[in-house]
């Protein structure tokens, strides 16, 4: 089966000699058809370049760019079948709501009849029916946002791209708008290439995720994989929490050079059988669970408690014993020297 | 702890009553801000418009040459001669032209300037265009001129090439030809798109300089071809800057008495009238009523653009 999107030693070089910066850098890339990928990273790791290479907005210094099968490298972004939500959602002021969903078609010279059609029953889709007749000023971010939506999907992309969507809009609308898109995804079975800097927001929707750190792709796997088996010390400390042990404290807690626990997977215990133990330097209380930063000889450890009835965490000062699995541990390969 | 408590400034004063009042409340300060510029727009230039405006309805003792200051509508019957509409027409006929000619001709530079430049690269087109404007218009009205005489510069630049029978040939046309491009309502037009050109180049590129880019690409991203994108977003969104500056040069062409006298044959322009009419033949009525025209003209322009949509986008 062919890929929706396949990236082959791609890279994009910005700057002249001297001062380049390559913000993508050789990056191969499988996506599969139908799939919800993500690319996660923080912001100038390359990933939004990423985006907009696939997308035709920027072309590639070097690799080719596939999609759908077709070498799409050079590609103009009007003759690709991919379409972007852009992340300030680049919304035609002068048009009302319905002219701009339905632009697509109207750029491809559909009867206005039928396009009027079509782009309501996309508005009907993102549940914003009430609204054609207005215009983008008039409505609030998160309507915005559907808007967007319906209009990149109206020509029924094979890709849909979606460039940190979620950025601009409140907690509570966020978390609701990440089920949406999801089940939306579900039910159209169109590729979607998500573009996020939330760990959140990558581990709960994706399908499968691609780290970027400075234009290279760290790794690519399930929500789970990356979570629970980071595979470079960028993963594990960009994903989640993260305690990355070194040197000799390395060897002696975990048998391993330099390894990783998330700090969840640590208990408290009685000093028997205890990989460690230590004073609790500070308590950090974030409802659902609390957070002690335990001093281990010259290392600091965070360990998450979950919050239960009843369970009353230990205080400051005080002395505790910490216990984990030999599971969750995840070895890394050794900080480079220097 | 040291603890230094600033004594807080005791009340009193007459400058600290001031002060309190124009803070609690806002309606004075902003009344002492905008009264200055709202007497002089008010009083000295609207009440000096609508002096001239309420003369346009009086007429002339023919036999003193006084003003007689009672009601008549005889000057808008006098602008009604076929000479008098004659130079309406053909003010409004050049206005156009140059406005056109200005449009098609800023309209690239602007988006050159919005879209590709910056830095360095901006402020030197920034000074480019705005060049022209630090020096006298007299001063470059007579560069022009002697760009565009006979003897001029123009003139041996075609002989130097051997065009010079496509100089004739262009000179030998009607209505736009004359002895040499000085005397020619060519040469009236070329100078009126010059010295107006920068009035139309900054509103567009400020205009253009207001799409973000993202529109640019969304729109190619959908489908749109580059000249579909231009059509549909780049040139709706920019068309309130165009309006903006045909204001200008259109106006600005409508009322200009200076260019037409030294630069072109001696057809005479509405700018022109008006002068000599005020001047010259002292029949301020009449003149005021001819001012009348570029300020309808103007005034149905600005309507008719406003129904075509183009503020639209503001």
């Amino acid at each position: 089966m062919t890929a929706a999107v396949r990236l082959d030693r791609v890279s994009c070089v910005f700057g002249s000699a001297g001062r380049e910066v390559r913000a993508v850098d050789g990056v191969d890339l499988r996506i599969e058809a139908g799939e919800f990928f993500t690319l996660l990273g923080p912001s100038g790791s390359g990933k939004t370049t990423c985006l907009r290479l696939i997308g035709g907005f920027q072309l590639p210094t070097d690799g080719r760019i596939w999609i759908g099968g077709q070498d799409m490298s050079h590609t103009p972004p009007y003759a690709r079948p991919v379409n972007t939500v852009f992340q300030d959602y680049a919304l035609f002021p002068h048009m009302n709501i319905r002219d701009n969903v339905a632009y697509g078609l109207m750029v491809r010279k559909i009867d206005r009849v039928t396009r009027h059609r079509k782009a309501d029953e996309l508005l009907e889709l993102v549940e914003l029916s009430g609204v054609a007749e207005r215009r983008p000023g008039q409505l609030s971010g998160g309507q915005r946002q559907r808007v967007a939506l319906a209009r990149a999907l109206i020509n029924q992309p094979q890709v849909l791209l979606l460039d940190e969507p979620l950025g601009a809009l409140d907690l509570k609308l966020r978390e609701q708008m990440q089920a949406e898109l999801k089940a939306l995804q579900r039910r159209l079975g169109i590729t979607f290439l998500f573009i996020t800097h939330d760990q959140h927001e990558a581990l709960s929707m994706s399908d499968r995720i691609g780290v970027f750190n400075r234009g290279k792709l760290e790794q690519v796997g399930t929500p789970q994989e990356v979570y629970n088996a980071p595979a470079t010390r960028f993963v594990a400390h960009f994903v989640g929490a993260a305690n990355v042990l070194d040197g000799d404290i390395a060897w002696q807690l975990t048998g391993r050079r330099s390894a990783t626990v998330r700090p969840e997977r640590i208990r408290l215990g009685k000093s028997e059988g205890a990989r460690a133990s230590g004073l609790v330097q500070e308590i950090q209380y974030f409802g659902a669970f609390t957070r002690l930063r335990v001093q281990v000889q010259a290392l600091q450890l965070q360990v998450d408690l979950q919050s239960q009835e009843g369970a009353l965490a230990p205080d400051a000062g005080s002395t505790v014993h910490l216990h984990w699995d030999d599971g969750a541990v995840t070895e890394l390969a050794p900080e480079p020297a220097g | 702890m040291n603890a230094t408590v600033l004594p807080v400034r005791s009340a009193g004063g007459w400058q600290r009553r001031l002060s309190n009042l124009m803070y609690t409340r806002r309606g004075i300060l902003l009344l002492a801000l905008l009264a200055p510029p709202l007497l002089w727009f008010g009083v000295v230039y609207l009440g000096s418009l609508f002096a001239l405006l309420a003369h346009a309805f009086f007429g002339l003792d023919d036999f003193t040459g006084q003003i007689r200051y009672e009601f008549t509508l005889r000057n808008f019957v006098d602008l009604l001669e076929p000479a008098n509409v004659d130079v309406a027409v053909r003010s409004v006929t050049m206005a156009t032209l140059v406005t056109l000619s200005c449009t098609v001709l800023a309209f690239p530079l602007a988006y050159y300037m919005a879209r590709y430049c910056s830095g360095p690269q901006k402020a030197f087109f920034y000074v480019a265009v705005m060049l022209p404007l630090w020096s006298s218009y007299l001063v470059r009205l007579y560069a022009w001129k002697m760009l565009l005489a006979k003897e001029g510069a123009i003139s041996w630049l075609a002989q130097a090439l051997h065009l010079q029978w496509l100089l004739e040939l262009i000179l030998s046309t009607p209505a736009i030809g004359g002895p040499s491009l000085s005397f020619s309502t060519l040469g009236t037009f070329i100078v009126f798109v010059y010295m107006w050109l920068p009035f139309m180049v900054l509103p567009i590129q400020a205009a253009l300089e207001r799409i973000p880019p993202s529109y640019l690409e969304a729109s190619s991203d959908l489908g749109g071809r580059p000249g579909m994108t231009f059509r549909r977003i780049v040139l709706p969104l920019a068309l309130p800057g165009i309006a903006a500056g045909s204001i200008f040069t259109f106006s600005l062409t409508l009322g200009d008495y200076i260019i037409p006298q030294v630069i072109g044959d001696s057809t005479m322009y509405i700018g022109q009238v008006v002068y000599k009419q005020q001047g010259v033949a002292g029949n301020l009525p009449f003149a005021a009523a001819f001012a009348l025209v570029p300020i309808v003209v103007i005034g149905v322009y600005l309507w008719l653009a406003r129904r075509l949509g183009a503020f639209d986008a503001l």
